[in-house]
């Protein structure tokens, strides 16, 4: 039995439902493209310029066509993540801007080495299950800077990968990019290699991008990941609850937009919400109520039968000090036990801006924790505990018997030497180090051990060839080029 | 009512974020022939001052601040015509232009300003977000601004800040108007490689800074 919270009862679940179809009914939801409002209003819903009204039954049609379960493949196409299903899977999180440096600690603007180191360490940590476009790379252009990271990870990752796109042009490449290695379009929508963020405006607006995205998204079969962000306090009512219904409307609308662009094509009822800290005016990631906004929405999405995803086991301190420690495995554990299917944000400090490959490392211990939770209590032995007592004779000696050595390795999760557990003594001996400084050293082991996966010449040169192709459209010579690996 | 307790009530009203109570007191104010400038110094502004100070303090927090904000408008809002009327002029700093770069729908932080910088004695055009750059130099002429302030909260919403400046100066603005630029994302060295005038760090900080940007 999975290990499970509930933070709504299931009246406060359909009272979130049904406030949320009022909203888009009544007080509507503003969608910035026309194809979009086009696509809505010939399906029943009304709209005052860009204010559209959806009645209810628009929407749950909508609802009714939507994948319950999709799969997320890796380089070799095997369905190595699951959308929909029991499992909670982690990846780090996407989109930072600036990297923690190890040795100066220093937040300096990433780079393209910045996210290949990034993708090798997480490529080298099975408690991850999919790599992240994780860092914007500084040093290359903007107009081409999302595809340039999804290039960064098709390289040196053979993973599935969550990533995004910042424009509709580079959204095709991208999709092109990502199709490459699955055998084309076609293939990659059978088997999709990446899932693809895209996010409505608080409150309650479809920018024109983002719903275009959602359109093309859908025609390409390609896995669309809503990423709704109410700051409770700021762009979202300032209760849980009235965030939580803010989300609902925002995703809701999201899935009639999309589904009426290609019904069945799979999308994820995701966010990154937070509440608005009323002292600093900032976001905090690592706040408690921001994980239970998340757990909240996760329990609606789910109610719904839709795969759910949410930014937890992130941190807002600067170092990866206690507070790192705790905010990230804190909430990285509630959204665990909220079942979200894919929880991002490992690695990230400073409210998602910043990433860092020695945290990631840490947080990998709490992701290995919070996964051994959910794998629960079972029974390994016929009885639970009478035959193990035989011949004990009230020693305790349960060091010699079978089932100990049989069993111990199934009962527990062995963590890396990240996480101490020696004596005092040896933990002098080794040298007295805190959890960054092992961390750092894991680090290293880490990417000295890391090999690249086998990638086809054939396609490398494909995906090559797209970069420059758009690259040069969008004005960017010389090309910049990857670093040998 | 007597005066003081007329003073009194205004800066409570502000404190308390009353917006309709602040408009209610300035108006009472007119009626009783109180002088409109010594009412915005005497009544309502030390309740500013006094929300601003607990706030950095945190004692007070932003809904207060913003409420606070909203409260000073509908104050000024009644007074200031009264001040056309008889001639009389309050003390502004300058005329800020603020909008968030093209491209960027972030609005909190630069209303937050805008509400403080208004608070404070400057007049406030804010364009809201996603304002091209056309929109920004337009208005700045137009109201022969002081000063500009561009926020941006992306890095990929940031090129809209050197944007304003560029533009600025190819429109022969740039020596009448200083720029500042914030957000998140934006740092002084970004500031400086893009010939802003100043970073603001933050709502408050973004007052000094202005105030000494404009020499006051």
């Amino acid at each position: 039995m999975q290990p499970r919270i509930d933070l709504l009862t299931d009246d406060l679940v359909r009272r979130v439902l049904d406030e949320a179809f009022a909203l888009l009914r009544d007080h509507g939801v503003k969608v910035q493209a026309p194809e979009a409002v086009d696509l809505l209003v010939a399906a029943g819903a009304t709209a005052d310029d860009d204010v559209v009204h959806m009645p209810e039954p628009v929407v749950r049609d909508a609802l009714a066509t939507v994948p319950h379960v999709f799969h997320l493949h890796d380089l070799r196409g095997e369905p190595t993540v699951t959308y929909g299903g029991d499992a909670v899977q982690f990846d780090p999180g996407s989109s930072g801007v600036r990297v923690l440096d190890p040795e100066t600690l220093e937040h300096r603007p990433s780079t393209t080495a910045d996210l290949t180191r990034l993708v090798k360490v997480a490529e080298m940590l099975p408690e991850l299950d999919a790599q992240s476009t994780a860092v914007v790379c500084d040093e290359i252009p903007k107009d081409i800077g999302d595809l340039w990271r999804l290039y960064v990870v098709l390289e040196y990752s053979a993973r599935p990968i969550v990533t995004g796109a910042f424009s509709i042009q580079t959204l095709h490449t991208m999709i092109d990019m990502a199709a490459v290695q699955s055998g084309g379009r076609e293939a990659l929508a059978r088997k999709p290699r990446a899932v693809f963020d895209v996010c409505p405006s608080p409150p309650l607006i479809w920018s024109a991008f983002g719903a275009r995205n959602l359109i093309e998204l859908a025609r390409a079969g390609v896995p669309a990941e809503m990423v709704s962000m109410p700051l409770a306090g700021a762009a979202a009512p300032v209760t849980l609850l009235g965030s939580i219904v803010q989300h609902a409307a925002e995703c809701l609308s999201g899935i009639a937009i999309h589904q009426l662009a290609r019904p069945g094509s799979p999308i994820v009822w995701g966010g990154a919400p937070a509440i608005f800290d009323m002292r600093k005016g900032t976001t905090p990631m690592g706040a408690v109520e921001t994980a239970m906004i998340d757990a909240g929405y996760a329990q609606v999405g789910r109610s719904l039968g839709l795969p759910t995803h949410a930014y937890l086991g992130a941190s807002d301190a600067k170092v990866v000090d206690a507070q790192a420690g705790l905010e990230s495995g804190i909430t990285a554990t509630i959204g665990a036990l909220a079942g979200i299917d894919m929880i991002s944000g490992a690695g990230m400090l400073d409210f998602l801006a910043c990433q860092s490959a020695e945290k990631l490392v840490v947080d990998a211990e709490a992701i290995a924790m919070v996964k051994r939770l959910l794998a629960g209590v079972e029974a390994r032995t016929e009885t639970l505990a009478l035959e193990l007592f035989e011949g004990i004779a009230f020693k305790g000696e349960f060091l010699k018997q079978r089932a100990t050595k049989d069993l111990f390795a199934l009962e527990q999760h062995l963590p890396s030497r990240v996480i101490d557990r020696d004596s005092t003594r040896g933990w002098l001996q080794s040298g007295g180090l805190d959890t960054w400084t092992r961390a750092k050293e894991r680090t290293a082991v880490l990417l000295e051990a890391y090999e690249r996966p086998e990638l086809d010449p054939a396609h490398e040169a494909e995906l090559r060839d797209l970069v420059e192709r758009a690259a040069k459209d969008a004005g960017v010579d010389p090309v910049p080029e990857l670093a040998p690996a | 009512m007597q005066r003081e307790d007329l003073f009194a009530a205004m800066g409570r009203s502000i404190i308390d974020g009353e917006a309709d109570a602040a408009a209610d007191l300035a108006r009472r104010a007119v009626a009783d022939g109180i002088d409109p400038l010594q009412a915005i110094d005497e009544g309502f502004v030390p309740g500013i001052d006094h929300v601003g100070r607990e706030f950095a303090l945190e004692n007070m927090f932003l809904p207060e601040l913003v409420l606070a904000g909203e409260a000073m408008k509908a104050a000024i809002g009644v007074l200031e015509p009264e001040m056309q009327r008889t001639g009389a002029e309050r003390e502004i700093h300058g005329t800020v232009v603020l909008a968030a770069a093209h491209g960027d729908i972030h609005d909190i932080g630069k209303s937050l300003v805008g509400t403080m910088l208004s608070a404070s004695g400057f007049r406030v055009v804010d364009l809201g977000v996603d304002v091209p750059v056309a929109t920004v130099v337009e208005k700045a002429r137009e109201v022969e601004a002081d000063l500009v302030g561009i926020s941006a909260l992306l890095t990929t919403t940031m090129p809209g800040q050197r944007d304003v400046v560029e533009a600025l100066t190819a429109a022969g603005l740039r020596g009448a108007v200083k720029v500042m630029v914030g957000g998140a994302p934006v740092t002084p060295e970004w500031a400086s490689e893009i010939g802003a005038d100043g970073f603001g760090e933050d709502a408050a900080r973004a007052v000094s800074l202005a105030r000494e940007l404009v020499g006051t």
